[in-house]
């Protein structure tokens, strides 16, 4: 088994910003419902955590740039960790992930372990 | 008075309240002389009553002669006792030439002190259930041996090999201080938690003494309820969880002791007196930030009380599994979660969910992957019982899924699954 980790991405130009309680918690709802797919193979190490669209990039020289993006319509809107045989049953177990109803996608990408 | 009938309650009862004051009196590196004292008092009034009968007050009886043994023993062994008293003093906070309080409020202090000391990570949680039944609840080491499937000789020694380690460590017998009390408390609630499971779930075929220990969780829970600093929500939770499982304890065994599962019970025995006292406690839960596991629990528990089956039912119940195993998982948690699936959105995408768990191991799978093909693919039904029989630990169980397993073969509908909670 290795570990995995899924980057969610949304299209914050959608119209994904006002949500009723009722919408947030049916799309709570799937979110776990999908998770708990995955937990319930044991392939789960995080749900992880949802992220603010707003944030900073840095770079050389102290330049700081704020988001969300005009030119980059994509923003990170949260990640997962899970763990699967290889890329391909990652990949196959992100193919459930509601991000897809929000016209959002998922990056899977393997972690390498590190001893620091 | 019935003296076979009561003697052995009344030795429980009285046995669990002289040792934890004992305990609490002497510490744990003189619990010889705490059990010893016990012990003693016991055989002598066994012999005592079985000559001249039960006295008037046998609860007032026993704490007389374990005072005065007390007393006794500290008058006899000045060198002890000079030595002693700096134990107790470093161990316990209290000297020893003080009498034996036995006092109710003194009782229940020391077996509040006594569940924190022993509910310690430093022994293993089988241990420290093991030493919860013997001196918080007062089983025999043979009940626990009944209880562990295993033998007397075994229990001893595991129970003596924790006793020396709680001694080694120093672990007082105290309420711990507030700023430890949080830590402490869960694992608390931990071995709470696994003892009724112990009783709930064991495959002891003892009902009788799987009851007891039901009863004794709840017993101690209540406790912890009963003490300000830890009537906490989660404390409530847990005691809700404990009271809606226990309703269904009628229900869920046949006089052979066989399991009758969730949808075939006969729903009129389900106690509704412990379903009102369940629910009363899961709205005490409902306060507060924090959500525990037991609130997670006592909620699916709550929604398996209600007798009649609904999409919201089996949705919730579904939801609050996923949120569970999203906690941490449980191959139980795996197989009620499929169940409570196959329930929202039918047995195909449940055998298919299934089929990914990966607990070929485990004989419920293999109940439930029988369940879940009934109809779809009863050829694969019938292997997934097969193998399931094969996997199963007692001869209840056997018989139970080759019943299923004929009605199978004989075309009519099989049972579900597993037993759901």
């Amino acid at each position: 088994m290795n570990d995995f980790l899924l980057i969610f991405r949304n299209d914050t130009s959608a119209a994904n910003g006002q949500q009723s309680p009722e919408q947030m918690a049916e799309r709570m709802k799937q979110w776990q419902a999908w998770l708990g797919g995955i937990a319930a193979q044991n392939k789960l190490i995080s749900a992880g955590n949802k992220l603010f669209e707003q944030g900073n990039v840095v770079r050389q020289g102290g330049q700081v740039t704020d988001g969300p993006y005009v030119e980059i319509k994509e923003s990170i809107g949260g990640y997962s960790m899970i763990k699967a045989a290889d890329l391909a049953e990652a990949t196959e177990l992100s193919k459930g992930c509601p991000i897809f109803n929000m016209g959002g996608n998922v990056e899977v990408r393997q972690i390498v372990p590190m001893n620091m | 008075m019935n003296d076979t009938r009561l003697l052995p309650e009344l030795f429980r009862t009285e046995y669990r309240k002289l040792t934890s004051v004992l305990y609490r009196h002497f510490g744990f590196s003189h619990r010889e002389i705490a059990e010893d004292i016990a012990a003693d008092t016991f055989l002598i009034a066994a012999e005592t009553w079985g000559l001249k009968g039960m006295p008037d007050n046998p609860v007032g009886w026993l704490h007389t002669v374990a005072r005065n043994k007390a007393k006794d023993y500290l008058r006899r062994d000045t060198l002890f006792a000079q030595k002693a008293q700096t134990i107790y003093r470093t161990e316990t906070g209290s000297t020893p030439e003080t009498d034996l309080d036995l006092s109710e409020k003194n009782i229940n202090d020391s077996q509040l002190q006594m569940l924190f000391a022993l509910c310690n990570p430093v022994i293993s949680p089988e241990s420290q259930i093991g030493l919860a039944l013997r001196i918080l609840c007062g089983f025999g080491i043979e009940e626990i041996a009944d209880a562990f499937l295993s033998n007397k000789e075994t229990i001893n020694k595991r129970l003596s090999r924790a006793k020396e380690k709680l001694r080694d460590e120093k672990i007082k017998i105290e309420f711990p201080p507030e700023s430890e009390l949080a830590n402490r408390l869960d694992s608390v609630l931990q071995t709470l938690y696994l003892l009724f499971n112990e009783g709930y779930y064991s495959i002891s075929q003892n009902t009788t003494l799987r009851r007891d220990f039901c009863l004794e969780a709840m017993r101690l829970t209540y406790l912890l309820l009963a003490n300000e600093s830890t009537n906490l929500p989660k404390v409530n939770a847990l005691m809700s969880l404990m009271c809606l499982h226990a309703s269904r304890f009628d229900a869920r065994t046949d006089e052979n002791g066989e399991i009758i599962r969730y949808d075939e019970q006969d729903t009129s025995l389900w106690n509704t007196e412990l379903i009102t006292r369940g629910s009363y406690y899961l709205n005490l839960a409902s306060t507060g930030e924090n959500l525990s596991k037991y609130h997670i629990e006592a909620a699916i528990a709550w929604w398996h009380t209600l007798k009649t089956d609904s999409p919201e039912k089996w949705d919730s119940i579904l939801q609050l599994y996923n949120r569970l195993l999203l906690r941490a998982y449980s191959p139980l948690a795996a197989l009620n979660r499929t169940y409570a699936l196959s329930k929202v959105r039918g047995k195909q995408e449940a055998a298919a969910e299934a089929e990914k768990l990966g607990l070929a191991g485990h004989h419920l799978y293999h109940a439930l992957l029988g369940h879940l093909y009934t109809d779809l693919d009863n050829t694969k039904a019938a292997s997934h019982l097969q193998t399931a029989i094969s996997l199963a630990k007692t001869p209840q169980e056997k018989n139970r899924l080759q019943k299923d397993l004929d009605s199978l073969m004989i075309g009519s509908n099989a049972g579900p699954g597993n037993d759901a909670v």
